[in-house]
């Protein structure tokens, strides 16, 4: 049994079998495997090469003589290697003998090789691990490939264990079977964490090494409230956590219970609760646990874990399916926010050298109109269908602003050439997620209909912290003064311009947070659909005069300390159960 | 060709001692030019240098012998067309020395 501590993102607690997704990026930890499995590890490796053949003998092909044929010669050499049986034998081997998985004998074995070269004096010889590592690669490629198809084909129960997860690979998961997460690397706002509160699955971050403490197969517990994941748990602690899971449960269950009582203060103050959502399934999940609407429709899922883009007709499909589970209320949908993550890295080019200061977002859409058009015009042709808004990310100064605006008035013109109805009035808002824009706010306000206040990429941008880097994701807080200040402005000009304003980051979540913002002047907050009940029990319980009189106060800390152990210290008080 | 079926292999070993001559020795492209000539011949072949014997027909064993100009190596080959398989790997080497150029006739810089 051991356990490792991580930070909780998610709560709930799983207890289940776990399946390893490594990652052809990061090194290879050595796993042992049951006896029982080296024939089916050893035929694994041998597919491995089969398809890498396949694959290096299409790329040759295509290459052409150009350049003395050098690049050809490369390709040609792998391929010898690939067909070289003492190689393979020396692979499956290893397996045989040390009873490990395919993908460590591929790594240890290719790696073995490479450092033979680079030892060499001769500068020639020794360039040739390079060769090595790029055999290495392309065999684990194929492997993992295999791997990840797996967690598409579940047939049972798992927790996933990974370095770090993707979009692309989330969206893969079979999510009827995936019952945990819990990563290496991350923090409060990762994809990862995202996606399992969206999920209502528990998931635990930040937990440096355990890809490299488990191996296939092994039982894990993750305990999503308190940060801990234990491998391998004897029979006593699996017997505890089973009676703490009913227990949770017990809670959910009560304030499962208040989904019908309105979200209104004690001194009688309507707040409005909307859902973030990224799937269109997930929309009955806003209804069931008492959202009112949707306050963040993340498009991006249309365009992950497939080679082509979505079309026109894709794209209205996935929105007339949500926009008709909420009827006439208002469903946000945010263009697509693709660009700084690594699916759209891997194919550009060349990767950009810093992608969160680079061509992401808005950005990303105001240079590829085409694909930004198509997804307007399959907005627009849905806006019929209900109360629909459009929202555009990461607006960082009023140009762009104006010209995204220009295109959706583009694409109307284009609508009504082909006179396929629309709704002329639909609503456009901004998303406000740079310090630029929070202190240009009064300026935007002027041209947008709504505000959102999209705090994860704020405080990334204003604190200058990379949330994923479990370095520095300390210095990540919502609770910094900065970043305080920075909403505070954003809701007065709202305010003053006389348009709406919401939180719709992760911030508006988190328990802690409801009456500071409350007390600044938010009224509508959009967060992840299982934290809804939770929420709205602490907005039942306070008056907007002490929600002002707590804003009063935080706005004069200095120090972030200060400013969460006073909010912690607030919310315990009204929800003592969740803390 | 002169075998009958029947008859066992004919037990031929030739062994030939040759040297690297190209400047640049037996990296990747001339390892993947030997194994080639090599592979075509159905006799066993060896190639030694002070420390290791390795496989001829394996690219990974002939690279990692790291065989630099200069660098002498013993070819052993055991079959039926053991001598042709000799000549045609010893030509490559001492000969063709892999289609580059020697130190000798490399442009001064």
């Amino acid at each position: 049994m051991e356990i490792k501590k991580g930070i909780a993102v998610s709560p709930g607690i799983s207890i289940a079998k776990l399946l390893i997704i490594d990652s052809e990026d990061y090194r290879i930890p050595r796993r042992q495997i049951e006896p029982s499995q080296r024939m089916m590890e050893i035929q694994h490796v041998r597919d491995a090469f089969k398809a890498a053949i396949g694959e290096l003998t299409e790329f040759e092909a295509a290459q052409d003589d150009t350049e003395g044929g050098k690049i050809k010669d490369i390709f040609a050499v792998h391929l010898r290697f690939l067909h070289d049986r003492s190689l393979r034998k020396r692979i499956t081997d290893l397996v045989y003998s040390e009873s490990v998985t395919a993908e460590y004998a591929v790594s240890a074995t290719m790696r073995e090789i490479a450092s033979h070269f680079a030892k060499q004096k001769d500068a020639y010889i020794s360039e040739r691990a390079a060769d090595m590592y790029d055999i290495e690669r392309r065999l684990l490629k194929q492997l993992l490939g295999g791997r990840r198809e797996d967690v598409e084909h579940l047939t049972e129960e798992v927790a996933v264990v990974a370095r770090e997860l993707s979009p692309t690979q989330t969206a893969a998961f079979n999510r009827k079977f995936v019952k945990g997460l819990a990563t290496d690397a991350g923090g409060r706002t990762s994809h990862t964490a995202i996606v399992a509160r969206s999920l209502g699955i528990p998931a635990v971050v930040a937990l440096e090494d355990l890809t490299e403490c488990v191996s296939g197969g092994d039982t894990v517990i993750i305990d999503g409230n308190r940060g801990i994941v234990i491998v391998n748990p004897d029979e006593q602690t699996i017997q505890q956590y089973e009676e703490y899971s009913q227990e949770f449960a017990q809670l959910e269950h009560k304030l499962d219970a208040i989904r019908e009582k309105p979200a209104v203060t004690r001194d009688g103050v309507k707040i409005t609760l909307l859902g973030n959502i990224e799937f269109p399934d997930e929309a009955e999940m806003v209804l069931q646990k008492g959202g009112e609407g949707i306050g963040l429709y993340r498009t991006e899922f249309l365009y992950l874990n497939r080679e082509s883009e979505p079309t026109e007709q894709e794209h209205y499909e996935a929105y007339a399916e949500t926009i008709g589970v909420f009827k006439h209320r208002p469903v946000i949908i945010r263009t697509v926010d693709l660009g700084a993550d690594k699916y759209t890295q891997s194919k550009r080019f060349a990767p950009e050298p810093n992608p969160f200061l680079g061509l992401r977002s808005i950005r990303f859409c105001l240079q590829n109109l085409t694909m930004f058009k198509r997804q307007m015009h399959a907005i627009l042709r849905a806006s019929v269908l209900g109360d629909v808004k459009i929202m555009f990310p990461l607006i960082s100064n009023l140009q762009e602003m104006k010209q995204a605006t220009m295109i959706l008035r583009d694409v109307m013109d284009d609508l009504n050439e082909e006179s396929v109805k629309y709704n002329k009035d639909v609503e456009v808002g901004i998303m406000v997620e740079t310090p630029s824009a929070a202190l240009t706010a009064s300026t935007l306000a002027r041209d947008a209909d709504f505000l959102s206040i999209g705090t994860n990429d704020l405080i990334q941008y204003t604190l200058a912290v990379d949330r994923g880097n479990e370095l520095v994701s300390t210095l990540y807080s919502a609770a910094d003064p900065a970043v305080l200040r920075l909403i505070r402005t954003v809701i007065q000009d709202a305010h003053k311009a006389q348009i709406d304003v919401s939180v719709c980051g992760e911030m508006a979540s988190e328990p802690e947070y409801i009456m500071l913002l409350l007390g600044m002047g938010i009224r509508t907050i959009s967060l992840t659909p299982p934290m809804i009940p939770e929420i709205k029990q602490i907005i039942r319980s306070v008056t907007v005069q002490d929600c002002n009189n707590l804003a009063r106060t935080i706005l004069g800390m200095n120090s972030e300390r200060q400013i969460s152990n006073y909010l912690r210290d607030a919310a315990r008080k009204i929800l003592p159960e969740a803390f | 060709m002169m075998q009958t079926e029947q008859d066992s292999p004919q037990k031929v070993v030739c062994e030939a001692l040759v040297q690297i001559k190209n400047a640049e020795g037996l990296h990747m492209r001339p390892a993947m030019q030997f194994v080639d000539i090599a592979s075509k011949f159905d006799c066993d072949i060896t190639v030694s240098n002070d420390q290791n014997t390795v496989d001829g027909k394996s690219i990974m064993q002939m690279s990692m012998l790291a065989a630099t100009c200069g660098t002498k190596l013993k070819i052993k080959a055991e079959g039926a067309d053991a001598q042709e398989a000799v000549d045609a790997l010893r030509g490559l080497v001492e000969e063709k020395h892999f289609d580059e150029p020697t130190p000798s006739n490399q442009k001064k810089r």
